[in-house]
């Protein structure tokens, strides 16, 4: 097989496996569409400031859990996914076949970003049905670069991330704490604009602030004019690169 | 034909732990090569090197004719693992499992086949996460199988098995040999290398201690025949007629050790006959592999 048919092949088990896996199902699916309408109950009524006027807060909030939906696709599910297949002792097995370790690998990241698309579009809809959040259009084509730049970063910290887990029972713990507390002070679910300066200094290191930034300038609910944040993406990408980096040198095919 | 697995002088260290000191090997196509020994004694950090796993330290390693430190994917593709521990993807089925493994080779074994040779049928669309320990490992066997491998490493195959599920792994693998297969297996039990393997090397404190066919490993062909019997009240030891060998007279009764087990057993039983007694007990016994296992492992532990 050519290696585009491998890929292919691949991941097209891997998607049958990932839709029938419960972690999966919850991570990517399930848990975005809850959190949009828990936040969406608590505080749909008020508005807020975005891209310079007022907007209602589903309209915020959609592109906020978007980005949530993203991580947790990509970031959680790879970190947590990989750290099981390694201690299942299936990563190990795999490295005896011909099958080329990147073709495995971009078989679950493949998957994982076709998930962040997909959630993507289900938030917009739900959005759109339940809070009447217009959908834009028009911005399309901007939208789906900032998820899937957002994605491949993402997934590449995922893979990063699995060689830091130890085993399989703390893989959950570890990566909801890496992300959790950032969501909150990144914009995810409420605009951070008044939040103390130390807060906004922590949130600006890490990559979560500036997807979620580029990805309400992207959905524009203001319609000023929608604008891919170059800027806020090369610090994702650059989390990104430095997540594959590390996934280069330290990713583990045995379990410990 | 070349050996299919050759080892010179294989060395390989943990810092000052020295888990392989020297070992050679030479296993011919077709062959059933058992690999016995204790745990902790080296099996697996050789059965990972000649898989490409580890690196050695020292010594010449050629595996289907290719150094497996720079083993390449044509390589890989020639040969067939069962791990120890391996849980295939729990969520796909058995018969999904075995396509997507099917579709990393280059000429692999009709899916279907492979999964009644492993005895798998019922369970095809049966998933990975439901089937038992035992189905299990027939799965993994099966997907060492798939990419129709030369060479197919088996380490500890049974360990853990009931030993119903082991009869049934030991016909599966017996049914390897049928298929002209070379099987190199590692294993702590003497009973799975005896009924397995047309040859067997005993590694101990990470050294060959003997190597061999079962039935004449550690020289049990020529090793005297134990031949034990109670004798009858009122007749002792020095009744029995002379030339059956050397005679051990104890509480439990008699036993003697002789090289010409046919010629001494005709001599004592027709003693017996025309005495008219009655040889309570009697055995004839060859050295178990076992017996010859536990001296050349328990002799290097003492060392």
């Amino acid at each position: 097989m050519s290696t585009l048919r491998l890929m292919a092949h691949q991941a097209r088990f891997d998607v049958r496996s990932q839709l029938r896996s419960p972690p999966t199902v919850f991570f990517s699916l399930a848990l975005p569409v809850i959190f949009l309408l828990i936040f969406a109950a608590l505080f749909g009524q008020g508005t807020e400031k975005a891209g310079g006027a007022e907007v209602s807060m589903t309209a915020y909030l959609v592109p906020g859990i978007v980005t949530l939906g993203i991580v947790s696709t990509t970031y959680v599910n790879l970190a947590i996914g990989l750290t099981v297949l390694r201690q299942n002792g299936l990563l190990k097995r795999i490295r005896a076949t011909p099958l080329p370790l990147p073709v495995f690998m971009f078989g679950r990241v493949v998957v994982q970003i076709g998930f962040a698309f997909m959630i993507t579009i289900v938030l917009s809809l739900v959005g759109l049905v339940l809070f009447g959040v217009a959908i834009p259009l028009d911005e399309l084509p901007d939208i789906a670069i900032v998820v899937a730049i957002g994605a491949a970063c993402f997934a590449s910290l995922g893979i990063a991330m699995s060689a830091a887990i130890p085993n399989e029972d703390s893989a959950p713990a570890i990566t909801n704490v890496t992300v959790l507390p950032l969501y909150f002070i990144s914009g995810v679910f409420f605009p951070v604009d008044e939040a103390p300066k130390w807060m906004t200094a922590i949130a600006d290191i890490f990559p979560i602030k500036h997807l979620a930034t580029a990805l309400l300038a992207a959905f524009d609910p203001a319609g000023t004019g929608a604008s891919v944040l170059w800027g806020q993406l090369a610090i994702v990408a650059l989390w990104g690169v430095a997540g594959m980096l590390l996934a280069l040198r330290f990713f583990r095919w045995s379990p410990k | 034909m070349p050996p299919v697995i050759s080892v010179k002088g294989l060395t390989k260290s943990y810092g000052d732990l020295q888990a392989v000191r020297g070992i050679d090997l030479e296993i011919e196509p077709g062959e059933v090569f058992a690999f016995l020994g204790p745990n902790g004694a080296g099996k697996t950090t050789t059965v990972e090197i000649l898989e490409g796993y580890r690196r050695r330290s020292g010594g010449q390693v050629s595996v289907l004719g290719e150094d497996p430190a720079n083993g390449d994917r044509a390589w890989r593709g020639r040969m067939g693992v069962v791990l120890q521990e391996c849980q295939p993807d729990r969520f796909l089925t058995v018969h999904e499992t075995l396509s997507l493994f099917a579709g990393y080779y280059s000429s692999p074994r009709p899916v279907e086949e492979t999964m009644v040779r492993v005895g798998l049928a019922e369970q095809r669309d049966q998933r990975v996460r439901k089937l038992s320990g035992g189905q299990q490992r027939r799965l993994d066997v099966g997907l060492a199988l798939i990419g129709d491998p030369e060479l197919i490493f088996l380490d500890e195959p049974t360990t853990g098995f009931d030993p119903t599920a082991r009869r049934n792994a030991w016909e599966l693998i017996a049914g390897l040999r049928d298929l002209g297969r070379t099987v190199f297996l590692t294993t702590h039990y003497m009973d799975e290398a005896q009924a397995l393997a047309d040859r067997v090397a005993i590694i101990s404190g990470g050294q060959i201690v003997a190597t061999g066919p079962p039935s004449e490993l550690g020289g049990r062909a020529d090793a005297a025949t134990e031949i034990t019997f109670q004798l009858p009240a009122g007749r002792t030891a020095t009744d029995l007629p002379p030339g059956l060998g050397e005679v051990k007279a104890g509480s439990d009764g008699v036993s003697l050790s002789t090289k010409e087990p046919v010629a001494a057993l005709n001599q004592l039983t027709g003693w017996a006959l025309a005495q008219g007694v009655d040889l309570h007990g009697l055995t004839v016994a060859r050295p178990s592999l076992e017996d010859v296992y536990l001296q050349l492992t328990q002799a290097e532990e003492d060392a």
